[in-house]
């Protein structure tokens, strides 16, 4: 059976393993760029399909796979490293219009070419390593190992390529990556060196000689970056890239920017000269440029965010998400003598401090501005210090925003939790002050609204509703949290802050209907309306019946941005040519029908090995529904619990990236060494006591992190990332390791019993991991991550009952 | 699979149609169109305060050709009730939404209209067939340059059309009775407030290129106060469920 010689081509398949993961985190930066990140998600969920399509396609063609195995696998990842870049470049020609896609069919036809063209380099990576383990059936558990390992360097890798190259020459690079892994497993199978040997080595050559205009990246003609772009005089100045976004500098030489969202209707001067700044060439900021007298940033003054600036003498303010600084010259227009600017990307902060600093009048090296780069939800919870104003800064931009494209997205900043840690951080008159955009019908600012109460309640405030002011004008709403109670002083203030601009107080205490819509008129005063309901007696009854999720989000259930109810969308599609449309939740919906075309291919791809294969090759009895049942359970549950063990840690280790990157590395590096040595326990103690043992020990340790992870984090808060980090190590470890064992242990038992159902059970596991990231986020929107982890751990459970049903091979190794 | 048939109907319609005399294509489908707004018009009239729109806007509607301002491979498409591809990353809006931004304007026949993104021109020819005067500027040279050849080719000689920076408005033709600002906007710039007659209104859809999620109006009452309002263009009723 095995024709390998008895090696296994370890190193080949690792430096698959780790190009394919760090492709498919690549394609989610690259569609980011040139879509917008929810289509990404859903592109890139369905392209990984292509592991499920391998193993269909090994189940049907085994046989004649199987005798000339060394040359399919090699052959196999050099389609990979030519489909790598090829497929990608293909696929973003293709003109897919995400926004027309309820209106015009051929969007989906587009949509579904797109899903075609990206799965082909999965299939191929898929290819090769499902062909490993039908060949070699008794090393399974190592060829596991080499895989998970591979893979987990690959998921820091592909960080550290996206900090030092663009995204589009990382493709390049992973080409290259697979075209050195045909190499080694030339070597690494031990063939003869002859012609085809040089020829391999100059495939690995190839990718570098792609054309510079092949790689360059065609972003939608929508994105806002493009748009600034057909205007004449503009151009790009500057381009950063870093795997937290590519950002493009534009200056217009012709037509001024002027941009100042949400300035008032009463304002008479225009904003000064700036330059635009774009991250994934969209959510436009501008760095303004230095004035010669301040009160040329008089409009700062004009905005709905300059409201706490009205109601007290600050002396020290944080500004989370301080970008390109409007903010913090709104901060400093208002004199603030202490101003601490928190930003998470260096290469933004680094713009400003670096070689637009003279143009921005050095604003981020006044000696009044600190500069923290830094996640500002840590910062403010590792912060000793008290401030007299919190602003979060409006980040996103309202087109992205209104369409509920941001709904797929975990945001820390927006919980409850979130909100008592401002609170606990503001002098005792402070102000915390949050600035959205208006839409209608209300959402975003009504949930923020909603977790400001529910913060205060949580703080055991006595009356919640007496801490709270919205101001509104046609364009944002500014959300202010006094620590303390407002005064009588403080409402006049406001009041009298809203008249001279022509901005409403859609509440304050003791408001009338009267006073909420007197310059920005609505039909109905639903700001006032909603949040004098959500401020009174009859708040969760108002939350449960309002058409859109405004229930508060925590650190649980982190999907501030999701307002999606199932009530809604019978309405809004039947009303897509009434103007129903824009108000669809874009993420979410992209989220379920991601999981419907997951669930419908799987399906098809799982059954079409079951009707293809040569006559009982593939037995139809309970052997195969039990195999089918117990691979579809792991793959469930691993992924379950990787993706909701990547949350937790994006909250303990304050960084999106050092936490995906550090958990993600060390969920398969760690799972990989278990699936090493799961080989060397079932030698001692046979199959079924090494599967119990394993899962055994993921469902306590299991339990144990789901009670007592909370405690740990509290305690560990204030450490630093170089204690955090090793932390994160040693608790991953254990488990991960326990999870690296129940797939190779039972493919090994199938591959000694059945070995024809070993690809297809390969296939069975690689839709169950992409169904199980997709369900994985619907359960945390429901029900919260603990609730994923814990139905990860029955997952576990119904696999090790499972593996009691499997068909006998040796209880003891042979 | 409805709206492929229906698509792949309306395709070979048209394709036939071709056949027919240029002043007869199309005619019907775009009555059909208007039909079709005067009903969602009427299902929407609980944001709108009005069962139907003004009978000019709806007689513009009946005759201003909209095939004659989308690109050749949307012509198939342009009396379908939805917004439209013209290139340059920009739109032809929903011609329900055209509609009732019209409306809104109350324009009257001897008014004076500026609008703010001229994109496809289609807005423009609408209100060239109810107000004495339109002026339109473009900031992309290519589209300003298209609608003026689209404007001259259908004779619609009550409008001036430029290509430039819309932040300052028309001010040797200023003050207008209406104003339209179509083109993307982080704020409503003070010289067009200063360049609407007092009593005279601006109409901002908000969203983006293909989906308009609420319009403003901004008013200038003869007092000096400026108020805005906010409509959402659908029927959406009402807010809280389990009525």
């Amino acid at each position: 059976m095995d024709n390998t010689g008895g090696n296994i081509p370890r190193f080949s398949i690792a430096l698959i393993s780790a190009t394919a993961l760090c492709y498919e985190i690549l394609l989610a930066r690259l569609f980011a760029i040139i879509q917008w990140h929810h289509f990404a998600y859903m592109i890139i969920s369905l392209a990984l399909l292509g592991y499920g399509v391998s193993g269909a396609f090994l189940s049907v063609f085994a046989e004649r796979l199987r005798n000339h195995f060394a040359a399919t696998f090699i052959v196999n990842i050099l389609l990979f490293g030519l489909a790598l870049p090829a497929c990608f470049l293909l696929a973003q020609h293709i003109p897919f219009n995400a926004e027309e896609i309820l209106w015009d069919w051929r969007q989906q036809v587009r949509l579904f070419g797109i899903y075609l063209l990206l799965m082909l380099p999965f299939f191929f990576a898929a290819n090769a390593i499902g062909l490993s383990m039908m060949v070699m059936g008794g090393k399974i558990s190592r060829i596991y190992a080499a895989d998970m390992m591979g893979a987990g360097i690959g998921s820091a890798l592909v960080i550290a390529l996206l900090f030092y190259l663009m995204p589009n020459q990382v493709l390049q690079v992973l080409a290259v990556m697979a075209a050195a892994a045909a190499c080694a497993a030339w070597i690494e199978l031990r063939l003869p060196r002859n012609k085809y040997t040089f020829a391999l080595a100059i495939a690995l050559l190839l990718p570098v000689a792609i054309p510079n205009q092949w790689l360059e990246l065609s972003m939608s003609p929508y994105k806002g970056l493009q748009q600034l772009l057909r205007i004449d005089g503009t151009q790009t100045i500057k381009t950063l890239s870093s795997p937290l976004g590519l950002v493009h500098v534009v200056e217009s030489k012709i037509i001024p920017l002027r941009h100042a969202p949400g300035l008032s209707l009463y304002a008479t001067i225009e904003p000064p000269p700036q330059l635009a700044v774009f991250s994934d060439g969209d959510n436009m900021t501008v760095i303004n440029k230095a004035v010669a007298n301040m009160e040329q940033l008089v409009y700062f003054d004009q905005q709905t965010s300059a409201a706490p600036y009205h109601l007290l003498n600050a002396n020290t303010v944080a500004i989370l998400g301080a970008g390109t600084g409007n903010d913090v010259l709104q901060a400093l227009y208002h004199e603030i003598p202490d101003i601490h600017a928190v930003e998470l990307n260096p290469q933004i902060t680094g713009l400003l401090t670096g070689e637009f600093a003279e143009y921005s009048g050095n604003l981020y090296l006044k000696p009044q501005v600190q500069i923290h780069v830094a996640e500002a939800r840590g910062f403010i919870a590792s912060s000793r210090q008290h401030y007299d104003v919190i602003q979060i800064a409006m980040l996103d931009a309202f087109g992205a925003s209104s369409a509920g494209l941001y709904a797929l997205s975990e945001s820390y900043l927006y919980t409850t939790e979130a909100f008592q840690d401002y609170l606990n951080h503001l002098t005792p008159n402070g102000f915390l002050s949050i600035t959205r955009w208006v839409k209608l019908p209300p959402r975003d600012n009504l949930k923020m609204f909603a977790t400001a109460l529910q913060a205060l309640e949580n703080l055991k405030v006595e009356h919640p509703e007496k801490h709270l002011l919205l101001v509104r004008s046609w364009q944002t709403a500014t959300l202010l949290v006094k620590k303390s109670e407002l005064t009588g002083s403080d409402i006049e203030k406001i009041k009298s802050f809203c008249t001279n601009l022509g901005f409403d107080t859609a509440y304050y205490p003791g408001i009338e209907a009267t006073e909420a819509n007197r310059f920005n008129i609505l039909r109905e005063p639903v700001f006032f309306q909603a949040t004098t309901a959500l401020a009174g007696d009859t708040g969760a009854a108002f939350t449960r019946q309002y058409k859109f999720n405004i229930a508060p989000a925590t650190d649980d259930r982190p999907y501030f941005f999701n307002f999606f109810k199932w009530g809604l969308l019978s309405e809004l599609i039947a009303l897509k040519d009434q103007g129903g449309i824009p108000l669809v939740e874009w993420g979410y919906m992209v989220l379920i029908a991601t999981l419907i075309q997951a669930v419908a291919a799987s399906a098809i791809l799982i059954l079409l090995p079951l009707i293809f294969s040569r006559k009982n090759l593939i037995p139809k009895d309970r052997y195969t529904a039990i195999g089918l049942l117990y691979f579809f359970s792991l793959g469930l549950a691993f992924l379950f619990i990787e993706v909701a063990f990547i949350q937790k840690f994006v909250l303990f280790l304050h960084h999106p990236l050092y936490a995906i990157a550090v958990t993600l590395a060390a969920f398969l590096l760690f799972a990989g060494m278990g699936s090493h040595y799961s080989k060397h326990l079932q030698t001692r103690f046979g199959y079924s006591s090494s599967v119990r043992t394993a899962i055994t020990g993921i469902i306590v340790l299991g339990i144990f992190y789901t009670m007592g992870l909370g405690t740990l984090f509290s305690l560990l808060l204030p450490s630093t990332i170089f204690i955090k980090i090793p932390v994160t190590l040693f608790i991953i470890a254990p488990l991960a390791f326990f999870m690296g064992m129940p797939f190779p242990l039972a493919l090994s038992t199938i591959s000694e019993s059945v070995p024809a159902l070993v690809p297809w059970v390969w296939g069975v596991n690689g839709c169950a991991s992409v169904i199980s990231a997709i369900l994985a986020m619907i359960l945390a929107m429901h029900f919260g991550f603990t609730v994923v982890i814990v139905s990860a751990l029955m997952l576990y459970l119904a696999a090790m009952l499972l593996f009691a049903g499997f068909p006998r091979a040796n209880s003891v190794s042979r | 699979m409805t709206r492929l048939i229906s698509s792949s109907l309306l395709i070979a319609i048209l394709a036939f149609s071709a056949l027919l005399p240029a002043d007869d294509r199309y005619t019907s489908a775009r009555q059909a169109l208007v039909k079709e707004i005067i009903s969602d018009v009427q299902e929407t009239s609980i944001y709108l305060d009005k069962d139907a729109l003004d009978p000019r806007v709806m007689d513009a509607m009946a005759k201003v050709p909209r095939h004659e301002f989308v690109p050749f491979l949307q012509k198939p498409y342009s009396y379908q009730n939805r917004p439209l591809p013209i290139g340059h990353g920009q739109t032809i809006s929903q011609p329900y939404i055209v509609a009732i931004m019209t409306d809104l304007l109350k324009p009257k026949a001897g008014d004076r209209v500026l609008e703010i993104g001229t994109g496809s021109g289609y807005q423009a020819a609408i209100l060239s067939e109810i107000v004495s005067e339109v002026y339109t500027i473009e900031i992309i040279g290519a589209l300003g340059e298209q609608a003026e050849e689209h404007f001259k080719r259908l004779n619609y000689r009550n409008i001036q059309s430029r290509i430039g920076d819309g932040y300052y408005g028309w001010e040797s033709a200023a003050p207008f009775d209406g104003i339209v600002v179509t083109a993307a906007a982080s704020h409503v710039p003070p010289p067009l407030i200063e360049q609407l007659k007092p009593g005279g209104r601006m109409v901002i859809p908000v969203g983006s290129p293909f989906l308009v999620q609420h319009l403003v109006i901004v008013e200038k009452h003869t007092d000096g106060k400026i108020t805005s309002k906010q409509i959402l263009p659908v029927r959406f009723v009402p807010l809280t469920g389990g009525h």
